[in-house]
């Protein structure tokens, strides 16, 4: 399907007739405003495409990137609900990238459903209503004598019925309705209800393309060198053993380091095994975590610059009755994606085509048209399944190389990254150092609450999530952020990843400072926040909070408001003090996300942040030495497997409150639901990730 | 370079590689069976299993050389039309969240169903405990696993579902 280059942004929907392609009813919609966390909107909204076809197939365009969040069937279940689609009939589209077309494309921020909610809605809507407009009008009968179900408008009086694909020339004929009506959420029949993936058969057969799996004629397979210092640059290399490698065809530097070209990926690999290199130290060559934690620690004697300023924290905190204070740290963790980085370009003199696994295709766009010269148009960047994001995709690092590589030998190029060049060159989640004291009253409850972060280089992501969700009358956040030379980058939940781990566990060490139930003196503190307040007693009731528990086994408790959504987590704990290994047994989360699209969906990401979140927790730390990245694969960097599961019970709170997000929020409260079941265990507080067995062994 | 003759999933093929070539290129690369992913490349994370003479094996470790004249299945072969068991009950489960590792997380279950019909939890733990799910589909594998067991013993019984 082709759209015509002079289509006016202004109208709401649109007409596309394909000719000899078969007639098409298209529906292209704009309006709408995209809005961020900062509450700033793009120009426009995204955009779908809806078609029919002769046949009565309905194809959805889909312009948000699908790496298992399952969005491409949640944006295609709105619009197939407004439109009275036959869901078995539906086919999926991914769009490419385009500067505009389709608004925002960026996959972050837990925001594809929420953002395209309505608009989608009224697309479906839409078309729909011309569908029944050009029906009545064949019948002769009034628009609002007639109905729709399962792909076909019915006049109910007569016992009439014409299925959409016999309306389509007609109803393309139709103007197109500005406020289309929308349907009475209670009529749904698609949206809310358990929706198996449109991809699923795809990823049990082998045959879902990702896009490591991309492979076209004379294309050729890249691995690259790249610095083992942050920052460090090629001062010679000598190539002549990785050319003598069979299948080695060239081998080329790129500033960022240097490319073996290769007939196979195995050949690549092998060639860039073979490659001596020597590199300058860089501006970084004696960073070391012990270095980065001592920079951390000196800066958190200084105020910093400040975030949030509640009432007076320091004078209440001064006439406090209680005085409690601690120190946090949360490591560098790393996404470590299944499916490592890589990238397919193809750059010729007057165009560029590029298959790329991205989060974020418009800003790979934009990028590469600066750094070829060549107008957007002369550059089709398709998007391609991917095996995981987390926030790893929204960088562009990966294609931009891609593309280097490409226009340096002109011919097509896959660059594949090994596990270690994916996990030494990730953008890391910022390690934080965190002082945080608490001023309490004769009852027990907190009046001043200060906390000073200090975290590597980007101050969103280290200050993100760091404001407590409670009635505290006096809030003084500020933080510091220090460049380490550590690339810092989104991960899953990004500041409240590590943010909630502290505000919660401290939480808990006031709960337990002042001798109360951890549940109950939360539930004290939110009487402004309903949404929030629901989701911890549904979890607490679900979870049998404050029943009796199996000997050694603790429960704690952590609630996060992130993304638009209430989240509420309960884990159940054991911990072997000899070993020193904690078992989580059971996790009960309570979740408000407002209307929902796909509960499976929601029951699935909310899994999935647990294992997310609980990886990170138990087991991940990246260390640097030497200016580098210790860890390079599983072996040093273990993440959760089947046999450390958790038992997981997700708990949907029926909302008609605004939609949330939830790609996200399940991942911040199950680090701290973990530490504070831990506690409640063993009595020993975790006050830095992951879990050590060190710290929980007796003796 | 030298060749090699593989029979994968039901077909003869001889291909021209490297001895030291992972079996995991030849079928990515050499014959385009895209279906057998890459994750470490060292046997750590199971994204790359298929079945040689039946056995589940980390094909990224497994040289072409070693493997001459043998017999592979990979998920593509596992059936021709998503009747095995194991990828019906990943159907009803809905299992795949980005669906990178499922053909590994598929093919080692489908060797442990071979050789266990009724495995318990355990045997499920310690047979796919090498095999990493970023997204956290684990107990959804896990129910998976049973229902296909299930289904496979109802069959046998000539029972109906």
């Amino acid at each position: 399907m082709t759209v015509p280059d002079s289509f006016t942004r202004r109208e709401f929907i649109k007409v596309i007739s394909a000719g000899s392609a078969g007639l098409i009813l298209g529906v292209y919609c704009s309006p709408g405003k995209e809005q961020h966390e900062n509450g700033e909107s793009d120009p426009f909204a995204p955009n779908a495409f809806l078609s029919i076809d002769r046949q009565g197939n309905i194809t959805i365009t889909v312009a948000r990137s699908e790496m298992g969040q399952g969005v491409r069937t949640s944006l295609s279940m709105i619009v197939a609900e407004e439109l009275d689609a036959d869901w078995t009939k539906v086919r999926v589209e991914q769009a490419p990238a385009h500067p505009d077309k389709y608004g925002g494309q960026n996959t972050g921020g837990s925001s594809s459903v929420r953002n395209s909610y309505m608009m989608l809605r009224k697309a479906g809507a839409a078309a729909r209503a011309m569908l029944i407009a050009a029906a009545a009008q064949r019948w002769g009968v009034a628009p609002e004598s007639c109905t729709t179900q399962n792909a076909a408008v019915y006049h109910t009086s007569t016992g009439k019925t014409l299925a959409y694909n016999e309306l389509l020339e007609e109803a393309s004929r139709v103007a197109v309705p500005s406020d289309p009506p929308l349907k009475d959420p209670n009529d749904f029949r698609i949206i809310g209800k358990r929706t198996p993936r449109v991809d699923t058969i795809e990823k049990v057969n082998g045959k879902a393309l990702f896009g490591i799996d991309m492979k076209f004629p004379g294309m050729l397979f890249a691995a690259i060198a790249r610095p083992p210092k942050f920052g460090a640059k090629v001062v010679k290399f000598d190539a002549s053993k990785a050319k003598a490698g069979e299948g080695v065809r060239q081998v080329v530097q790129i500033e960022d380091g240097v490319a073996v070209i290769a007939e196979s990926t195995w050949a690549a690999f092998k060639g860039r095994d073979a490659l001596q290199i020597m590199w300058d130290d860089g501006p970084y060559a004696r960073q070391s975590s012990d270095a980065i934690w001592k920079s951390f620690e000196d800066a958190a004697m200084k105020e910093g610059s400040v975030d949030r300023n509640d009432g007076d924290a320091k004078a209440a905190f001064g006439k406090a009755a209680k005085k409690i204070e601690a120190v946090y740290r949360a490591p560098f963790v790393a996404h470590v994606t299944m499916e490592p980085m890589n990238c397919v370009a193809h750059v010729q003199a007057d165009r560029c085509e590029i298959w790329a696994p991205s989060q974020t295709p418009q800003d790979a766009l934009g990028e590469v048209s600066s750094l070829l010269g060549l107008p957007n148009d002369k550059i089709l960047l398709h998007v391609t399944l991917m095996g995981g994001g987390f926030g790893r995709r929204l960088e562009t690092d990966y294609v931009i190389e891609a593309v280097k590589v490409s226009r340096v030998i002109g011919a097509p190029v896959k660059v594949v990254w090994s596990r270690e060049d994916d996990m030494r060159h990730d953008f890391y989640r910022p390690a934080t150092y965190n002082v945080i004291k608490a001023g309490l009253d004769n009852k027990g409850m907190p009046q001043a609450w200060m906390h000073r972060i200090v975290g590597a280089s980007a101050h969103g992501l280290v200050v993100g999530g760091s404001r407590p969700p409670y009635d505290i009358p006096n809030v003084f956040i500020d933080s510091h952020t220090l460049e380490t030379g550590v690339p810092i980058g989104a991960w899953r939940s990004v500041g409240y990843s590590q943010n909630a781990f502290i505000v919660e566990s401290f939480m808990d060490e006031l709960a337990h400072a002042t001798g109360k139930d951890p549940v109950e003196y939360r539930r004290t503190l939110l009487t402004k926040s309903s949404r929030l307040r629901g989701v911890l007693d549904l979890a607490a009731q679900k979870a049998g909070w404050g029943k009796k528990l199996p000997a050694g086994h603790g429960l704690g408790v952590a609630i996060v408001q992130g993304f638009g959504t209430s989240v509420a987590q309960i884990a159940e704990v054991s911990v072997d003090r000899t070993s020193g290994q904690a078992r989580v047994h059971r996790v009960v989360c309570a979740l408000d996300c407002g209307p929902v699209i796909n509960p499976d969906t929601i029951e699935a990401q909310v899994e999935s942040a647990i294992v997310f979140g609980l990886s990170a927790a138990l087991k991940d730390e990246i260390t640097i030495e030497n200016g580098g990245v210790v860890q390079g694969s599983f072996d040093t960097y273990d993440v959760l497997r089947i046999n450390e599961m958790p038992a997981v019970e997700v708990h949907i709170v029926p909302s008609t409150d605004s939609m949330g997000g939830i790609g996200e929020p399940g991942v911040p409260p199950i680090a701290p639901a973990v530490c504070n079941a831990i506690f409640a265990a063993t009595g020993k507080r975790i006050r830095r990730l992951p879990v050590r067995a060190e710290d929980l062994k007796t003796g | 370079m030298a060749s090699f003759t593989i029979k994968v999933n039901g077909t003869r093929h001889t291909v021209t590689v490297n001895p030291d070539t992972p079996l995991l290129w030849v079928l990515r690369d050499t014959l385009g069976l895209t279906g057998t992913k890459f994750g470490c490349g060292r046997a750590f994370c199971g994204v790359c299993t298929v079945h040689i003479s039946g056995e589940a094996t980390r094909s990224c470790v497994t040289s072409i050389e070693s493997v001459d004249g043998k017999t592979i299945t990979t998920i593509e072969g596992l059936s021709s039309d998503l009747s095995h068991p194991l990828q019906q009950a990943w159907i009803h489960e809905d299992v795949p969240q980005c669906g990178y590792c499922q053909s590994g997380q598929i093919m080692t279950a489908a060797a442990l169903l071979a050789q266990k019909p009724k495995p318990s939890d355990d045997d499920i733990d310690a047979a796919l405990a090498g095999n990493i799910c970023r997204c956290g589909t684990y107990n959804r594998i896990r129910r998976a696993i049973h229902r296909a067991a299930n289904e496979v013993q109802s069959i046998q019984k000539g029972g109906r579902r």
